[in-house]
């Protein structure tokens, strides 16, 4: 009998191709997800060395980055020039090098990281790399998925392979029932708090424990997506009957006796008892409440119960000087609770909650209600199918009775690249993943939530504790 | 690739921790479909005022503005360098500013793969040592070593301190090789894995037959 392997080393070894003395493993890449950002100099590189793309049907590419969300017809005519461009490389690069292409107005398009998934084509067990650091969400479905450089997308569109070194293995266990009105979002959020922002540098994550088997899979995906920002290469979650009820029946996923021999592989890759892993963190889920960032960075976290931190509350002079330095950008007072900061805008979408339970969750607390007079509010959704999804459940139109915009799919203000951009000084309570200086606009002040957390602020103007909203039903 | 070997420069101390990709290169300038002509850019939301949007005024509070770091080729900065976005564009905006090596106590994974694509030196030190660096640097004219081959940073006071790398990292650093090239050379390897991957249809991203 061989020993006892965590589910990243199975998976990993299912994919050597090679480990040359001396130099990194080399390992096989199944799927690689191609947007608009990251691809244009990997095709120029190809095209410059003569060199082909070797698997176009490992490939599958969409536009997300920067499309404008305000209108249909906004998409098929992006105004900037410089945007245009780089949709338009894309659309050229994909045609001549024979990947599937998923344009502005394609039923399957949306953010790279929602559709991978919605598509049928992020699977358990397999190895997927995109230009872009939240792959790490396609771990949800217990693949390895990693965001990598342009260098290496181009070294993968020539050899569909990557030199990797191995890294670490880490478990975080997150055990018992998430309270009322706490989601997916507060959990890692919570754990980037406690690990800090480079905490699991150099490890592939595995989340594990009850309440992370209780969640759906979009809750999965909102966890592995921040992996990233506590400094992870990686982040899965063991696929189990949840996974495979969320896979059945997608467009690129296997059927008849192909299925049946699919799951049959797929029940072998969770961790065996007994393997051991390189580091070990238990959580109790009981602990975690609705959790707000109040900094620069998605370390600087604290409870909605909470107030803004002193930068006396450091417990090193590095830290110290990123507090004082946070509190002066973000324009808040140390001491000041959670509850009384006001906000004027608020974003709900993203790859990491721009999916349909999300908005579902929102739509939940906001149906009757209306957005302050002193709040401008958005929903972007994630993708097209989200976005469908939505406008039959009806949703849509609780969002836009309650005051919010309803816009076209894209990564839209979580990096503003496209138009939607806070002003300077502006405050948001935001569902996305980074709170960085000026990520959302130059001089703008990003708080990252939940989208329950989002939508009771774009009603209170101000944040506050959704727990204690009734309406709310506790769901993830 | 631009092979690193050895560069004795001024070095500009940014002493900041978790400075993210999102620093080193704001988002407004990752459109452009070129590799050149992030140089401008590089720290901008820093490096230029803010009152004016987007405006072009240095901001002269900002260390790399100080006239004694021009010309500067290595950069000093704190914990967790590069953190964030996976955008290669750092390491281009940076190297096409003219940094040639950074000197910091960690730095983030995929940064430090997309460094190491670009030529770009990268050397891990203890805290302290980072830290006399910065000091040290704060006089105009300093000027600081960063050697591949030795894996050391001295400067001509006497500091001296070696860093780890890979070794096949550095390997790659002193010749500037080509990784694709490199992984062709397991062509055969390859295409026996590939053979036989190819079967097991649950690694395929689109066949749904068996
Ligand atoms: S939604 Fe935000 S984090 Fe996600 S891929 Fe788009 S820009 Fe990146």
């Amino acid at each position: 009998m061989s020993a006892p392997q965590t589910m990243f080393e199975k998976v990993w070894n299912n994919h050597l191709v090679a480990s040359p003395e001396g130099e990194p493993p080399l390992i096989y890449i199944d799927l690689q997800l191609v947007h608009e950002v990251t691809s244009p100099q990997a095709f120029d590189g190809l095209r410059l060395a003569g060199r082909k793309l070797r698997r176009p049907d490992r490939h599958i590419a969409t536009v997300d980055h920067n499309v404008p969300t305000t209108s249909a017809e906004d998409r098929l005519h992006i105004l900037d020039q410089t945007s245009a461009a780089q949709v338009n490389a894309l659309r050229k690069n994909c045609k001549e090098f024979g990947i599937e292409f998923f344009d502005v107005q394609d039923a399957s398009q949306g953010i790279v990281h929602m559709i991978g998934p919605e598509l049928g084509a992020t699977k358990p067990g397999m190895t997927i790399v995109c230009g872009d650091s939240h792959t790490s969400t396609h771990g949800a479905f217990g693949a390895l998925a990693f965001g990598i450089g342009t260098s290496e997308v181009e070294h993968v569109m020539a050899t569909q392979t990557l030199p990797q070194s191995k890294p670490k293995t880490f478990r975080i266990t997150v055990d018992g029932t998430l309270p009322y009105g706490v989601t997916a979002k507060d959990i890692i959020l919570h754990i980037i708090g406690l690990i800090g922002t480079d905490g699991a540098t150099g490890y592939a994550v595995e989340y594990a424990g009850s309440a992370i088997r209780a969640l759906s899979m979009e809750g999965r995906m909102t966890i592995c997506n921040m992996s990233i920002e506590a400094g992870a290469r990686a982040g899965m979650i063991a696929p189990d009957e949840t996974t495979f009820a969320y896979l059945m029946g997608r467009r690129f996923s296997p059927t008849g006796k192909a299925w049946d021999e699919a799951v049959a592989h797929w029940k072998t890759l969770p961790t065996d008892e007994g393997a051991v892993f390189d580091r070990e963190l238990h959580i109790d889920a009981a602990e975690i409440t609705p959790t707000v960032s109040w900094g620069t960075s998605p370390g600087m976290v604290t409870s909605i119960e909470g107030k803004v931190p002193s930068p006396d509350d450091a417990t090193n002079e590095i830290d110290r000087k990123g507090y004082e330095r946070a509190l002066e950008y973000m324009g808040l007072k140390a001491g000041t609770p959670i509850e009384q900061i006001n906000i004027d805008r608020v974003f709900l979408g993203s790859c990491t909650n721009g999916r349909i339970e999300d908005l579902r969750a929102a739509a939940q607390i906001v149906k009757g209600r209306h957005v302050a007079s002193t709040v401008s509010a958005m929903v972007v959704p994630g993708s097209q199918a989200v976005k469908k999804q939505a406008e039959e459940e009806g949703l849509d139109k609780i969002f836009k009775d309650a005051g919010f915009e309803w816009r076209e799919p894209g990564c839209s203000m979580c990096l503003g690249m496209n138009p939607d951009i806070l002003s300077p000084g502006e405050r948001c309570a935001s569902t996305s993943n980074r709170n960085f200086e000026g990520r959302q606009g130059r001089g703008g002040r990003t708080h990252l939530v939940s989208p329950q957390m989002a939508a009771a602020a774009a009603i209170a103007g101000h944040f506050t504790d959704v727990r204690n909203w009734p309406n709310n039903g506790g769901k993830n | 690739m631009q092979p690193f070997t050895r560069i004795t420069s001024i070095a500009v101390p940014l002493d900041r921790a978790n400075v993210d990709t999102d620093q080193i290169i704001p988002k407004q300038f990752l459109k452009r479909i070129e590799r050149t002509g992030y140089g401008e850019f590089l720290f901008f939301d820093w490096r230029y005022e803010l009152d004016v949007p987007d405006s072009v005024m240095p901001n002269p509070e900002f260390v790399m503005n100080a006239p004694q770091y021009k010309g500067a080729e290595i950069l000093l900065a704190g914990k967790n360098f590069g953190c964030g976005s996976s955008r290669e564009h750092a390491a281009w905006a940076l190297s096409d500013y003219g940094f040639r090596a950074v000197i910091a106590p960690t730095f983030a994974d995929i940064f430090f793969s997309n460094a190491g694509k670009n030529g770009i030196g990268l050397a891990r030190l203890t805290d302290d040592e980072v830290n006399t660096l910065m000091q040290r640097a704060k006089t105009p004219g300093y000027q600081v070593t960063v050697d591949l081959e030795a894996q050391t940073v001295t400067d001509a006071q006497g500091f001296k301190a070696r860093f780890e790398i890979d070794p096949f990292r550095k390997e790659c650093l002193l010749n500037g090789l080509d990784d694709i090239g490199l992984t062709l050379r397991h062509g055969e390897a390859l295409d026996k894995f590939e053979a036989k991957h190819d079967n097991e249809f649950w690694s395929a991203p689109k066949t749904a037959t068996a």
